[in-house]
């Protein structure tokens, strides 16, 4: 790389600064990013607006060329450590300045089923996204999952499965939300490899989502749901 | 055959050797000239998850020394493929499995397998041709002749977002190579043909595998079933011949009645021309995605606003 080349990030003007964080987040370029964070705070702006507008808008980018099969889990694993390496910087500041949340989601794979590469791909995909994630890990027993929606007063409850023979235990976990009375609380999404949306219907999730871009969209339009629910109510 | 949903299947090897026996003999009495060990889960990653990491050898072993059984008294040559999955883990550097550690795990495997009689190492369900080359690298510390397979789930690709034609290319590479490669599961096999397909159009040196599922999952009362039949097997066995693979198989959701269908199909049904992708998506349903990533016909990126760094 010559000098020519080189780019100096606080040269550029915000407009400039935001496009090249969007391009950086895209090639998973985690000091630059956290230097373009660091940048923009020192001009002023709102750490909600630095997380909104150059973090989130950039990882929507990363997102749809995922789902799109354009990037593929390398890209996106990159990209969303680069994000992580910003929301580092911002995630104190957002608690001081008492910023909304974009929306809370408790993930895990279900009973019975170790396999967690896809959901590790949702909780970062979603983080990525300005959602706040709480990961139950592998082999979740329903009071587990019911147990930690209480208690991290989550909007969105993610399960995961890959086997065939573990699929069914989502329903398991629904009904007992019925049961509970608990189930209108809550946003639930279900995704694995095998699993279909005819399978999600069936079980009575709000949705499947094939991929992580698809759950990152999926959530948000929830959300704006709940959120409008919430005020017309 | 009654396996509790979560539980290993690799502990059946030593806790009800007689039920692995049969699921063999299912697979050879309905024709296979080769079936897979009960043994994809057997790597000490996978097995860390049901604390048996220590018992690597032990159920490999048992697993291919059940298969050498079935297959001895088969009175005809069916050979005993060593099953060896995934470790499950992401490669360094965008995850925390190293290269070292892959073969290391995939050297333990095959030493388990090789001492209980297979005859073939058979790696499959792989995302990343890194893990590919550590399983090649294990095999050759092992000293067994292997086959592998990728799985190409994405769009096309594989997860990592390898084509079948990279897969060729870095097959060809390869210091110590397979006796064959391929693809395996996936989504439906219409996508594993396009896959066979884009392989066969690379030329590769060294035969081709197609292992596709039987169908896609469905969920009927509680239970999950694979809606592939018989019959669609049967065609998709034949068109995988014509778009040039020399071993044929089934993965998930294949039963004996699927394997028997297969067979007859393969021995009564004389080789036809190479079909095209629209012959495909006739006979066994649409594809995943527009592109499998080999066409040039593939989404691409839109234009960047900043400026490209060097």
């Amino acid at each position: 790389m010559s000098d020519d080349d080189e780019i100096i990030l606080a040269d550029l003007n915000d407009e400039d600064l935001v496009a090249q964080m969007f391009d950086d987040l895209y090639d998973g370029m985690k000091e630059e990013i956290e230097e373009g964070v660091n940048i923009l705070i020192g001009r002023g702006w709102e750490p909600y607006r630095v997380l909104t507008e150059a973090l989130v808008g950039g990882m929507t980018i990363v997102g749809a060329d995922f789902r799109d099969g354009i990037l593929f889990v390398p890209e996106v694993l990159l990209a969303a450590n680069a994000m992580k390496g910003g929301m580092a910087i911002l995630k104190p500041l957002l608690a001081e300045t008492g910023a909304p949340t974009i929306g809370k989601m408790v993930i895990g794979t279900v009973k019975g089923d170790i396999h967690d590469i896809g959901k590790n791909l949702v909780g970062m995909m979603m983080e990525g996204a300005g959602f706040e994630v709480v990961d139950l890990g592998i082999n979740n027993a329903v009071d587990g999952y019911i147990d930690a929606l209480i208690a991290e007063k989550a909007d969105i409850l993610g399960m995961s499965a890959l086997l065939t023979t573990t699929m069914p235990y989502m329903k398991v976990v629904i009904d007992t939300l019925i049961e509970k009375g608990m189930r209108e609380d809550y946003i639930v999404l279900v995704g694995g490899a095998p699993l279909n949306e005819e399978f999600g219907k069936a079980i009575g999730a709000d949705a499947y989502c094939r991929d992580a871009a698809v759950a990152v969209e999926t959530a948000k339009t929830w959300m704006a749901r709940k959120h409008n629910r919430a005020s017309a109510g | 055959m009654g396996l509790s949903s979560g539980d290993a299947p690799e502990m059946w090897n030593v806790e009800h050797p007689d039920r692995i026996a049969k699921l063999y003999q299912g697979a050879v009495d309905a024709g296979s000239d080769l079936f897979l060990t009960n043994t994809f889960g057997g790597n000490a990653s996978r097995l860390k998850l049901h604390d048996a990491q220590g018992r690597v050898m032990e159920l490999n072993k048992a697993a291919a020394e059940i298969g050498r059984e079935v297959a001895d008294k088969s009175g005809r040559t069916v050979i005993v493929a060593g099953s060896v999955g995934p470790t499950g883990d992401i490669m360094a550097p965008m995850g925390s499995l190293t290269h070292e550690i892959a073969v290391e795990m995939f050297h333990e495997q095959a030493e388990g397998l090789k001492a209980g009689g297979a005859d073939v190492l058979w790696v499959e369900t792989i995302s990343a041709f890194e893990e590919y080359a550590a399983a090649a690298e294990a095999f050759k510390l092992a000293d067994m002749p292997w086959c592998g397979t990728m799985s190409f789930d994405t769009a096309g690709r594989t997860m990592m977002g390898v084509t079948s034609r990279d897969m060729v290319k870095s097959v060809g590479k390869l210091d110590y190579k397979p006796l064959g490669f391929g693809a395996n599961c996936g989504t439906g096999a219409s996508d594993l043909l396009r896959t066979i397909l884009g392989m066969a159009d690379a030329e590769p040196d060294l035969p081709l595998i197609s292992k596709g599922n039987a169908g896609i999952p469905k969920y009927h009362d509680g239970h999950i079933h694979y809606d592939g039949t018989p019959e669609l097997m049967a065609d998709y066995a034949e068109l995988a011949r014509n778009c040039g693979a020399k071993i044929i198989g089934g993965c998930c959701g294949t039963t004996p009645e699927h394997l028997r269908a297969m067979r007859e199909a393969l021995e009564t049904r004389p080789k036809g021309d190479r079909p095209s992708l629209d012959d495909i998506t006739a006979a066994l349903g649409t594809f995943s995605s527009e592109s499998d990533g080999t066409d040039g016909n593939g989404p691409v990126r839109a234009a960047r606003r900043g400026k490209r760094r060097g």
